[in-house]
């Protein structure tokens, strides 16, 4: 029998890395909720920016939280361009071509992080990496402390750029009446733009939190957005809310699937839930809200 | 051109696919005035309002806006004209408070004077400022489309489409709404009323157009179309 302490460990750990996972989905959701795509490019993207956080380190010595301040309005502007001048024009206003256009922006991401830096694994090593807090039951690495917070920050600034300022409010008004926001003079195409930005902006802070403790290849986002679009489905797709509460639980269910089915058995936990949930709860748990 | 026209349109055509709906029409609203725009469902009436408010793109024809031509321009730039389609259907957004869809209303045009427009609105739909906090999505059809209205307006129109504001609304509601329209001509607005409650659209309209088939049929003073009966038969189904 398993003892408390090691059940509170197994929870406080799979928030941590759920946090993480919350981020990543925050930006998918948020442009899956106003432009009712999945953006395929999401994870080439997020890969990109752990290549920025790494060479900022290795090149500039600049520590990776420094960089996110940085990383975070260059991949804002990334995404409004690549929303502005490639997958909008592209896709002629039909959102199947739209799902296509980002498919292939991931590819020739990958394709090109692969041609350029190959398909070796990279990592840096932080002075601070290895400290933390000391719980007794449970050690929380320094890195994943912050990322936890940062997130919680992310979110926080999301809902408040969402609900609080004029452009905030045409995204939404968009995601649900895109006629009625024309006829009020917002310029859609921008604000699709803004919301694509925004969205990589997220993995770009995402990839600074996660350089400290994960490594980087050519497909290292991957497996992040992968478990990102299951947190997408379980908090409700578009939901931001959904997003960092489905984060946080898919971290602990993947903590939990460790620990009891074995360290590399870990993420079968997640896909269960996951077919769990499209058979009881198809809408996720906040589905349906913007 | 005269200088007392606000907006003109001339030889448009306009069609989706194959499909011409509208066929070479000409409609002038003089500054300040009223114009009724009748026909029976699918003659095209929708389709001139979304292409005067820059949704659609016409096939051929001019469209002038105090003067200046506004067939190739967004729907955005048609807005920050005062050029206001309150559209079929209202479409206003469900997901936010009755407060931020005004506020959205002045999102393009008028945003510095949001606050006082913003009581001008409640002033003439007190039902709003009671509800502003509350969903739009929640809201009835009737209020609903005071809502649409109310956001039209907050952006200063100075020529605001009225696409069937009169749709699904009980009798006591469009009488209401009726009233407004006069209101809102008497402040200055020019209205383009398009609609198929013929007799009390004729009845505020200082001049009407009937559409029929992609072709104005008719048009002139509101009370001679009114008084023709063989017209009403013919082309309103009355």
């Amino acid at each position: 029998m398993l003892s408390p302490s090691i059940l509170v460990a197994a929870i406080v750990n799979g928030l941590l890395t759920g946090a993480l996972y919350a981020l990543v989905a925050l930006g998918l959701t948020l442009i899956y909720g106003v432009l009712h795509i999945i953006n395929f490019a999401h994870g080439a993207l997020l890969t990109a920016a752990m290549f920025a956080a790494y060479f900022a380190y290795r090149w500039f010595g600049i520590d990776p939280y420094l960089a996110a301040v940085v990383l975070a309005p260059a991949f804002f502007v990334i995404g409004y361009a690549l929303q502005r001048f490639i997958v909008g024009p592209t896709s002629h206003g039909d959102d199947r071509n739209m799902l296509l256009v980002t498919l292939g922006l991931a590819v020739v991401i990958e394709n090109a992080l692969l041609f350029v830096f190959r398909a070796d694994t990279r990592t840096i090593d932080l002075s601070y990496a290895l400290s933390g807090v000391d719980l007794g039951f449970a050690f929380l690495p320094l890195p994943r402390l912050i990322g936890f917070g940062v997130t919680f920050v992310v979110a926080f600034a999301l809902w408040l750029i969402l609900s609080a300022t004029d452009i905030g409010h045409a995204i939404r008004a968009v995601a649900k009446e895109k006629l009625g926001a024309e006829l009020v003079g917002i310029d859609v195409a921008h604000v699709y733009a803004v919301t694509f930005g925004l969205g990589t902006a997220c993995v770009g802070i995402a990839a600074c939190l996660l350089i400290p403790s994960y490594y980087v290849n050519p497909s290292a986002g991957n497996a992040f957005v992968l478990v990102a679009f299951t947190v997408v489905v379980l908090g409700g797709m578009g939901s931001v809310l959904g997003a960092l509460i489905g984060g946080l639980a898919i971290g602990v269910v993947e903590s939990f699937s460790s620990l009891f089915l074995g360290e590399s058995l870990g993420q079968i936990g997640i896909f269960v839930l996951f077919i769990v949930v499209l058979l009881v709860r198809p809408n996720g748990l906040f589905g349906a809200q913007a | 051109m005269q200088t007392d026209v606000l907006l003109a349109v001339q030889g448009l055509h306009a069609g989706y696919g194959e499909t011409e709906v509208l066929r070479g029409v000409d409609l002038e609203v003089g500054y300040g005035e009223i114009v009724a725009v009748l026909g029976s469902n699918g003659v095209g009436k929708s389709t001139l309002n979304r292409t005067i408010s820059g949704i659609e793109r016409p096939r051929a024809g001019v469209i002038r806006f105090d003067g200046s031509a506004i067939e190739r321009e967004s729907p955005a730039a048609i807005v920050a004209r005062g050029l206001i389609h309150v559209p079929e259907g209202r479409r206003i957004f469900p997901n936010l408070s009755v407060r931020e869809n005004l506020d959205l209303g002045s999102y393009r045009r008028a945003a510095a004077r949001r606050a006082q427009n913003r009581d001008r609105v409640f002033a003439i739909f007190p039902r709003l400022a009671e509800r502003q906090a509350q969903r739009a999505g929640t809201l009835s059809g009737g209020e609903q489309q005071m809502l649409a209205i109310g956001r039209g307006l907050m952006a200063e129109p100075r020529l605001i489409i009225l696409d069937e504001p009169s749709l699904g609304l009980s009798p006591r509601l469009v009488e209401e709404l009726f009233a407004l329209i006069e209101r809102i001509d008497a402040d200055g607005v020019a209205v383009l009323l398009v609609e198929q409650n013929v007799v009390q659209s004729l009845e505020v309209a200082d001049r009407a157009y009937i559409l029929a088939e992609g072709q104005f049929v008719m048009s002139g003073a509101a009370a001679e179309i009114g008084a023709d009966p063989e017209l009403k038969r013919a082309y309103l189904g009355m």
